[in-house]
């Protein structure tokens, strides 16, 4: 077996708040390898406002402002402005959210981050939900899961609405840099994250992040999950430099059913409900191969 | 430098004069030529500093918290909608011990919509832990950014600050302006240099969790900044008054309050026009004052004590008002006048909101009342001032 190309450096401490098996965890760790200690991160409500573990304890080796749910691209346009104001460039500065307090809540001061073409990393590690408040349905909740809020069996049952994608969203703002990570691919995931430290403006990085609690889960499987996600389309590992679209990894193709039937919160679907969902993936990796072989 | 200028231009040139390094705002009426002017000043020159276009208040005071973590000295601007928008935020900027400076240009709070002055945005800002100044005049306007500074800035008390400029009255009309050089400016306020801030190489995290049994802790140590605060003031305004030779009344302006026996307490540029009628008031042989509230927070308890233990009576005017309750500066300064021994008799007036004028003839007739009830007591704690189909005429 070859060596990895991750780095051995860590910048995670033991000691962090998560649950077992936490996919965000993984995130954060990969994250940080690749961006090393000269790193600020800004963190909103959300696990990992938890996670660093209580005042005055930091699990990580960089220093951490936490700011307000909504505010997560606010707050590095100000770390930015003030490094930059200090005459301080060779720091990188990160703003570290959830799905949540990205495609919802933060939606609006992550647009006027980007349009500033503000300086900074964003990542949002996508477990989903509101995980940190007990599972309750986002914005980037995909069709189908259960969550508290999407409770099956109601009139309404599971979620209904397609999950937002926030990629296509972020491409549209015309960034030098977006990309899909996951934690099952930690190699791709610093090389992505090596190359948005390197490139000066707007980068945003995707993360896929593995919930046990949230998506009723074995924390054994959160890795095989994350990969599964790849294998299957559900989550494809691509990457949009200037404008233009490129696969880092096709996955093996899988049916998706082998994703979700792994999962609790997608133990109720039917047969042809699976179907309407695999149809959906198909088009949207249709969709991708085409930005891909079109530049765009 | 004498020049003639706004409020709102006072503002811009107060926070270029304090050397503010990063301003982060967003446009909202009547508070825009304060940041158009900063605008102009980062991108002539004039002002290094960095100026980030945010996309809303609540950004703007997200993105000034992020800042001064970082050691810059942050300046933003609001008004009404904009500064209740920033409401989380202003929470987040004292908690986190902040001494980011603001003005508000206060402005009335729709539905329905109104541009022009009243006082319910700030008010409504009272307990989020910033100063609260209200401003007379567009020296004190620029003045008060200076000292502002000094005072946030010290290390017994570093919380934020909020000037609060009058809408149209103060932000939109001119008045000379004496603009002090930058010189003596720089030699009272020095740069912004904080025993903490985020910065690599030292991983703290700044606004983590707490438990219950370490919380209270850090609320009990804000308290004690916001009491240093009123002493800090006093004495920042005597180093002022040295080097730039006017002051403007500590936390409490009183105005021929000697040998008075009925005083009326408001807040803001009314009380010039108070000061107008005081006058008359006083030539014709009324033994009337007035007491201005400059700082609305650290309130100014004992200065306001001390004045009513020798009153008859005290006739305090809102310009916004606390449904279910009554207007806050009033209930501030009767909650202040319990404790005296001889306890004055004590009325509130609710006028001027949504930019409606409170003429000469109004605070001629809030002193009559005032006077009248001094003598038989009070029949109505709060009178609501001119308004169309109450029984009493105040025009």
């Amino acid at each position: 077996m070859g060596k990895t190309t991750i780095p051995e450096d860590e910048f995670t401490y033991p000691g962090s708040t998560g649950c077992p098996g936490c996919g965000a965890n993984l995130v954060m760790r990969y994250l940080l390898k690749g961006l090393g200690e000269r790193t600020i991160v800004s963190i909103p409500a959300c696990c990992w406002a938890v996670m660093p573990g209580y005042w005055p304890s930091n699990c990580l080796k960089v220093p951490l402002l936490y700011t307000a749910f909504e505010a997560t691209g606010a707050a590095i346009s100000g770390l930015r402005a003030a490094l930059d104001v200090k005459g301080v460039d060779d720091v990188t500065v990160v703003g570290f959210a959830g799905d949540g307090g990205t495609v919802d809540i933060g939606l609006q001061a992550l647009s006027g981050a980007a349009e500033r073409r503000t300086d900074a990393i964003y990542v949002m590690y996508d477990n989903e939900a509101y995980m940190n408040t007990g599972i309750q349905r986002s914005g980037s909740t995909p069709w189908g899961a259960w969550t508290t809020t999407t409770p099956v069996g109601s009139s309404h049952g599971f979620k209904h609405e397609t999950k937002k994608d926030i990629m296509t969203i972020m491409q549209a703002h015309r960034i030098p840099y977006a990309a899909t990570v996951s934690p099952a691919f930690p190699e791709d995931f610093i090389k992505k994250v090596e190359k948005a430290k390197s490139i000066k403006g707007f980068k945003f990085i995707h993360a896929l992040s593995p919930c046990p609690p949230g998506w009723k889960t074995s924390p054994s499987l959160s890795v095989e999950i994350a990969r599964l996600a790849v294998d299957t389309r559900v989550f494809p590992l691509y990457e949009i430099e200037d404008g233009k679209v490129r696969i880092t990894r096709k996955g093996k193709g899988l049916p998706l059913v082998d994703y979700l039937k792994v999962q609790g919160r997608f133990q109720h679907l039917t047969k042809p409900e699976i179907a309407e969902m695999q149809k959906g993936v198909d088009d949207s990796w249709i969709m991708l191969l085409l930005k891909e072989s079109s530049g765009t | 430098m004498r020049m003639v200028m706004t409020g709102n231009y006072a503002s811009a040139y107060g926070a270029k004069l304090a050397r503010a390094e990063v301003i982060a705002a967003y446009p909202i009426t009547p508070q825009t030529s304060i940041v158009e002017k900063l605008a102009e000043f980062v991108a002539t020159g004039e002002l290094k500093a960095k100026f980030i276009p945010v996309e809303s208040e609540h950004s703007a005071m997200a993105a000034c918290i992020a800042a001064q973590t970082a050691g810059a000295r942050t300046y933003t601007a609001t008004s009404s909608h904009g500064l209740t928008l920033m409401h989380e935020v202003l929470m987040w900027a004292s908690g986190a011990r902040l001494p980011i400076v603001m003005t508000n240009v206060s402005r009335a709070m729709a539905p329905p919509w109104s541009v022009w002055v009243d006082h319910m945005d700030s008010i409504a800002q009272r307990d989020t832990g910033w100063l609260q100044f209200f401003c007379q005049s567009n020296q004190e306007v620029l003045d008060t950014i200076i000292m502002a500074y000094k005072v946030c800035e010290s290390s017994g008390v570093m919380l934020p600050a909020m000037i609060i400029e009058d809408a149209f009255i103060l932000s939109h009309t001119s008045e000379p302006v004496d603009v002090p050089e930058q010189q003596l400016v720089d030699s009272f306020l020095p740069a912004y240099s904080p025993d903490l801030k985020i910065e690599v190489g030292k991983a703290r995290g700044f606004g983590s969790l707490v438990k219950p049994d370490q919380y209270m802790e850090f609320r009990y140590k804000a308290m004690l900044a916001m009491k240093e605060a009123h002493d800090r003031i006093l004495r920042v305004e005597q180093e002022f008054k040295h080097v730039f030779g006017r002051e403007h009344g500590g936390l409490l302006e009183r105005y021929r309050c000697e040998n008075a026996e009925t005083v009326l307490v408001t807040a803001g540029s009314v009380a010039a026009t108070a000061k107008d009628v005081v006058d008359a008031l006083r030539a014709n042989g009324q033994r009337v004052g007035l007491a201005r509230i400059r700082a609305f927070r650290p309130f100014p308890h004992d200065e306001i004590r001390s004045l009513a233990s020798k009153l008859e009576g005290i006739a305090v005017l809102d310009r916004s008002y606390t449904f279910g309750a009554a207007g806050a500066m009033f209930t501030e300064v009767k909650a202040s006048v319990y404790s005296c021994q001889k306890r004055p008799v004590m009325k509130n007036y609710i006028a001027g909101l949504g930019g409606r004028d409170i003429t000469p003839k109004i605070l001629e007739r809030i002193f009559e009342d005032i006077q009248v009830i001094a003598k038989r007591g009070a029949e109505d704690e709060v009178e609501w001032v001119d308004v169309a189909g109450l029984p009493r005429r105040w025009r």
